[in-house]
């Protein structure tokens, strides 16, 4: 509760470390990437290689001229490639880096909420612009499958913001001296990990990339546009991974290391299983997973604010 | 001197991508154009130290457009959401109203004395708002969130051409349901 936290000794930094923190996210996109293909090539048999295959990719898109269909509405298609990268910048503008902040916003599991949804605006219009029947297709899976998960997303969230009794994210971690909030509000911390693969694209969400579709929103997309848009998914799990440290997992506590360090440690742990879980689920169709979203996620997700609130009340 | 810029800045945007909205001859445009529109005067709500609002607002609007792109494509006849077409209809009568709106509101801006301030800001604004907003009427809106939602369910009831007895047979023991769309939990 507000009034028996620890002091926080949070520096809000100069605008300028902004692009500190980009070339830290984009390190641990470039991680993500990595690790999947890696992973990719052990899986295919192909040893322990894999590694690098993420950098010459993004050579080979920097070089790739673009092409476009006919009629193809390349504001919108670029707006949508180009703002998932940008997007995930938006996210970690918040997250608490140790004892540094680029912006305390009073309002911070907000702000993470609305750049969240702003995805379903972003890979929709790339879908649309490419004037392609299998982008569009594409488009539609992802807001079938946003309409299953951004609910109880929204849900998940609420509960560690209940328990510390703050949308600032600094008091949430803070919050958390004594219990982690995964410890005590596993189904939050579960639908939230939902929510983040679901906005990164990744994994069982990926069904709106499906190779079933010729690769959906992916289809027309080349060079750039698809580099940025490829980037911006792994940029957006990254984020994703970096923001459930201070919701769920303490934030930058933890013996021996500073606080700084452990984000990094947490964050790359959870990344590391979000990529790794890729491999191990099925692509969930958006129009199954839709009642699964409605009929099990939200009541699970409304429970636990429930249960959180009746502790908070208990404890006063 | 900053904050005034900003301000200038957004509001040109806000207005500019108002207009947007119905200059431009494709569905996927004017509908984001709205969007932008709304994300600027949600900015405009943060410049004004309402973060809760501003954010809450971008949130809202971003999510309507993305939900209207569903029922854009769903619902029109013919699919002319795909196809370039024109944004405006009855336009005499849309021009005269939002002509004779926007000089009531102009008016009425200007020639309002406009009260000074009293007393200071709260020092958790989002905190107070919400108590200003629910405070005292939690009881009201205790009973309305229930009333919306069964106007809601019994709308779709009313609309969905499909019964339990559709679903479950007419002694309502049919296992698993027949639907034509089925679902993930296999109810």
């Amino acid at each position: 509760m507000p009034e028996n936290m620890p002091e926080t000794l949070l520096t809000t930094v100069p605008a300028g470390w902004a692009v500190l923190a980009g070339m830290i996210l984009c390190a641990l996109a470039f991680f993500a990437a990595a690790l999947d293909s890696a992973l990719s090539a052990r899986a295919e048999g192909a040893g322990r290689g894999g590694w690098l295959a993420p950098a010459w990719s993004t050579a080979r898109l920097l070089r790739q001229r673009r092409r476009t269909v006919v009629a193809a509405d390349t504001l919108l298609l670029r707006v949508g490639a180009a703002g998932m990268l940008g997007g995930s910048f938006l996210m970690v503008a918040v997250i608490p880096f140790g004892r540094w902040t680029l912006a305390d916003l009073d309002v911070g599991v907000v702000w993470f909420n609305t750049v969240d949804v702003m995805v379903w605006a972003l890979v929709w219009l790339a879908g649309w612009g490419a004037n392609s029947v299998h982008g569009l297709v594409g488009g539609y899976r992802f807001l079938a499958h946003g309409l299953a998960y951004e609910l109880p997303l929204m849900f998940a969230l609420v509960a560690p913001a209940i328990a510390a009794g703050s949308l600032r994210v600094s008091d949430v971690a803070g919050a958390q001296d004594r219990l982690w909030f995964a410890v005590w509000m596993p189904v939050a911390f579960v639908i939230f990990l939902v929510g983040v693969t679901g906005f990164s694209v990744w994994g069982p969400f990926a069904a709106a990339l499906g190779a079933d579709v010729a690769g959906g929103v992916l289809a027309e997309l080349s060079g750039v546009d698809r580099l940025v848009l490829q980037a911006g998914r792994y940029a957006f799990l990254a984020a994703g991974a970096a923001f459930s440290v201070p919701l769920f997992l303490g934030g930058g506590a933890g013996p021996f290391l500073p606080e700084w360090a452990w984000v990094v440690v947490k964050t790359v742990a959870v990344l590391a299983v979000l990529v790794w879980l890729r491999r191990k689920l099925p692509v969930f169709r958006p129009d199954r997973f839709l009642e699964i979203g409605w009929v099990v996620l939200l009541p699970a997700a409304v429970a636990q604010d429930l249960v959180v609130s009746l502790v908070v009340v208990w404890k006063g | 001197m900053v904050a005034a810029i900003v301000f200038w800045g957004l509001a040109v945007v806000a207005v500019a991508a108002g207009v947007a909205v119905f200059v431009v001859d494709s569905m996927a445009r004017a509908t984001y154009a709205l969007a932008l529109s709304f994300i600027a005067v949600g900015a405009l709500i943060i410049l004004l130290q309402q973060s809760y609002l501003g954010v809450i607002t971008i949130l809202m609007m971003v999510m309507e457009m993305a939900v209207m792109a569903v029922y854009m494509v769903m619902f029109m006849g013919m699919n002319p959401a795909l196809m370039p077409m024109d944004m405006t209809h009855g336009k005499k009568t849309a021009i005269g109203a939002s002509a004779g709106v926007f000089v009531l509101l102009a008016s009425g801006a200007l020639l309002i004395p406009w009260p000074e301030r009293r007393g200071v800001p709260a020092e958790d604004i989002t905190n107070a708002l919400g108590l200003e907003i629910m405070g005292e009427k939690m009881l009201v809106m205790a009973v309305v969130g229930p009333v919306m939602v069964a106007t809601i369910v019994s709308g779709v009831v009313l609309a969905a051409g499909r019964t339990r007895y559709d679903r479950l047979g007419d002694d309502l023991r049919r296992r698993p349901a027949d639907d034509p769309q089925p679902g993930g939990v296999g109810r």
